[in-house]
């Protein structure tokens, strides 16, 4: 990602003198993007109201999902093995108040083994991961990440759920949304249709500009096969399961503070109201002799 | 306005410090006694709740600089960490993205107020060019804050703006491209753009204040402008600042915290963009670039003008409008309470301001009214882009023609001789203490 960054400042440049064309042209055509609706979610997200708290057994599976399904090909640079075990992760217990000390963040780090260098040698070694590492990245580079994936690297999902329309909808929408794509569409070797994945299909699409299928093409194919993932609560591996318990992981790692916010939210609203009452109280009873 | 001073020294460190720095004496005269017309509505209330955003703004910004890396590889993560790994980070950095949002809507009511109550006409034409140049200082902060997260959003936004000044290598070539270059610190907006951005960023709000202080001085020259529009002619038209208005400002400020509170605590990025949840990429555009909410209108103005450098200028243009606007409304009668033709253009003025906000966030070749479909299967009909040019003509007549030949055909309503003439029937004067006119209007 860094290195793309660096690169090419004349392409981006030229990148800038075409935005300014597309503004100052005015009536200039944009390409539509189109994606069909996005799905109702069976049940609803249990945090999707305003005061609502994520169901930790949901992230628990959630974090199965992503940890033998997504880390295979996905980053997940911002997150480190610690945040799971903090207040509100999926493996918080009130027992290891310090997610550093919980057992269960142990566990899960001293299975995976990140890179780093020799504090003796220097090497490059792969050591076990500790608590307050981060997730480990599935390609050393983003260089590797897009060449083993088609030529382009699969975005890193920390905040995946944030920045997309629709955030954890749209994310069960494109894992459970694959279908086999109409009659008339191209789809590119090694590429998938999918309805919710928001693109342009008219260059692919055989039949009249007036039906072009709505949805675009997609590099990731489809994964949450029901009963990929073993779930270790019992509940059934449906793909509209996983998807959910993996949408939900995802809206916790976009914003792991989200119940904190609430609850503090609901805290400064009531102040906010009483103290405003009082307030406009006190302004009725030092004007009460003033006509204006 | 401020009259003679009520300041009394009682102890002899405070005569000590009266003799040589009166801050004391200045305070009491400026904050507490200050004479201020008794009949100041709740629209009246947003300088003091534009102050608490400053302040508010100010405090969390520089809080967050502590935290923030002005880099171009570790901005996008550094955010990030504020809000994962920094006490309370949270907390600070949807208190300041959400604060622009609410110090946009704060002062856009609170020009709207001048505007209607013609508190731009004389003695008061400084105040509101202070004014103005507050609103332009505030727009290139925000401008530059909102490019720092370094999200997709602000990499497109810091481009076009910034673009925008190449317009000029159409009045010399080369001048355009020397300012741009000149403004990105290179040949593309880049790491270098992203700190010189944050060193503004964090200057401008400073300037903000000092402008702000000469804003209230130039206030407290001639006093407020009230709701009539007529000037203070006695004692009893004013009350002191203390306790009447800190009481009532000090209400509204709660109320807006309200507001602002449920943006921070429960729709935090509801005024945002998503793409600008993905870190930059030069390579790659997002699909709909959009302003922020409160840039909507002047975006919506500069893609109304099909030539590039008259875009540009239009869009300058449209908040030069407001310096130049003392002197463009010819009417002698100043709250527009009393200027029933000149109310109705107002209203259509704010309307087609927020109409051109509606038109900005969308594409200029969407279809305001779609009446059917082109070969393309696009659709056709009344586009976006006329729509905007018929609000941007207004806009521009607004000032231009209606404000100067109104003052000079429309027949003002009747107005009252002093500000206490509209609830006390004698005029105020005789009517003892306690004997209310009109209770039902108290408070």
């Amino acid at each position: 990602m860094s290195m793309l960054r660096k690169s090419a400042p004349f392409r981006a440049a030229a990148i800038g003198l075409g935005l300014l064309t597309l503004v100052a042209g005015g009536s200039t055509a944009v390409a539509a993007t189109s994606q069909a609706p996005l799905k109702e979610v069976p049940g609803g997200f249990s945090f999707e109201s305003p005061l609502g708290k994520f169901d930790q057994a949901s992230l628990q599976r959630g974090y199965k999902v992503y940890a033998e399904v997504c880390s295979s090909c996905h980053s997940m640079t911002l997150m480190s093995y610690r945040n799971l075990c903090q207040p509100g992760g999926p493996f918080y217990t009130e027992k290891f108040k310090n997610p550093n000390d919980s057992p269960y963040c142990k566990a899960i780090a001293a299975d995976i083994k990140v890179p780093d260098l020799d504090p003796d040698t220097g090497d490059a070694i792969q050591r076990p991961a500790t608590a307050a590492d981060h997730f480990r990245s599935p390609f050393p580079n983003d260089i590797a990440a897009a060449a083993s994936n088609g030529g382009k690297a699969p975005p890193d999902l920390s905040v995946m759920a944030r920045a997309r329309e629709g955030g954890p909808q749209y994310i069960y929408s494109i894992l459970t949304g694959y279908v086999t794509p109409p009659k008339g569409l191209t789809v590119p070797a090694g590429k998938s249709y999918n309805p919710y994945f928001p693109g342009d299909l008219g260059a692919q699409w055989a039949g009249s500009k007036a039906t072009v299928p709505q949805g675009g093409i997609i590099g990731m194919p489809f994964q949450l096969t029901p009963g990929r993932v073993t779930f270790d609560d019992g509940t059934k591996s449906t793909t509209e399961q996983q998807a959910k318990d993996v949408a939900t992981f995802l809206a916790w790692t976009a914003e792991p503070k989200q119940e904190e916010r609430k609850e503090a939210g609901l805290a400064v609203m009531i102040y906010l109201i009483l103290f405003s009452g009082i307030l406009y109280l006190s302004y009725r009873r030092i004007w009460r002799d003033v006509a204006h | 306005m401020s009259g003679h001073s009520t300041y009394e020294p009682k102890t002899g460190i405070e005569r000590w410090l009266d003799a040589r720095l009166p801050i004391i004496r200045f305070a009491k005269d400026t904050a507490i006694d200050f004479p201020t017309p008794k009949n100041l509505n709740y629209w009246y209330t947003f300088g003091g709740i534009l102050a608490v955003c400053l302040v508010i703004q100010i405090l969390t910004g520089v809080i967050l600089a502590m935290h923030y890396v002005p880099n171009g590889d570790m901005a996008f993560n550094s955010v990030e960490q504020i809000m994962r790994d920094v006490n309370y980070g949270w907390l600070i950095r949807y208190v300041h993205a959400n604060g622009a949002s609410m110090f946009f809507l704060a002062v856009y009511i609170h020009i709207a107020r001048g505007l209607y109550y013609g508190s731009y006409k004389a003695p008061r034409e400084v105040l509101w060019i202070l004014g103005c140049i507050i609103y332009l200082l505030m727009m290139a902060t925000a401008f530059m804050g909102y490019v720092l997260p370094w999200g997709q959003m602000s990499f497109a936004g810091a481009v076009v703006i910034t673009s925008l000044f190449s317009a000029f290598d159409q009045v010399i070539p080369g001048l355009g491209t020397a300012i741009t270059t000149w403004l990105w610190g290179g040949f593309a907006v880049g790491g270098a753009t992203l700190n010189r951005f944050f060193s503004l960023h964090y200057l401008l709000p400073f300037v903000i204040a000092g402008v702000v202080g000469l804003h209230i001085w130039a206030l407290h020259v001639p006093g407020n402008n009230n709701p009539i529009g007529v000037d203070v002619k006695s004692k009893a038209d004013t009350v002191p600042f203390h306790p009447y208005y800190t009481v009532k400002d000090g209400f509204a400020i709660s109320a807006f915290m309200i507001l602002f509170a449920w943006f921070v605590f429960f729709a935090p990025e509801a005024l945002g963009h998503v793409d600008n949840q993905v870190p930059a990429n030069p390579l790659v555009t997002p699909a709909h670039i959009v302003p922020e909410w409160y840039f909507l209108p002047f975006y919506a103005i500069l893609r109304s003008v099909p030539q590039k450098l008259f875009g540009v200028l239009a869009m300058f243009g449209s908040i030069g409008m407001l310096f130049a606007l003392p002197w463009l409304d010819t009417s002698k009668v100043r709250s527009m309470r009393y200027r029933p033709t000149a109310k109705i253009f107002l209203i259509l003025f704010v309307l087609a301001t927020i109409g051109l906000g509606w038109c900005g966030g969308k594409e200029p070749a969407d279809m305001v009214i779609t009446l059917g479909r082109d070969a393309n299967n696009d659709p056709t009909g009344f586009p976006v882009l006329w729509l905007s040019r018929i609000l941007a003509i207004y806009y521009y007549a607004f000032f231009l023609v209606i404000l100067p030949l109104l003052g000079l055909f429309e027949k003002p309503l009747a107005v009252p001789t002093t500000i206490s003439t509209p609830v006390l029937p004698q005029g105020g004067a005789a009517i003892p203490a306690g004997a209310v006119a009109a209770p039902e209007k108290k408070g």
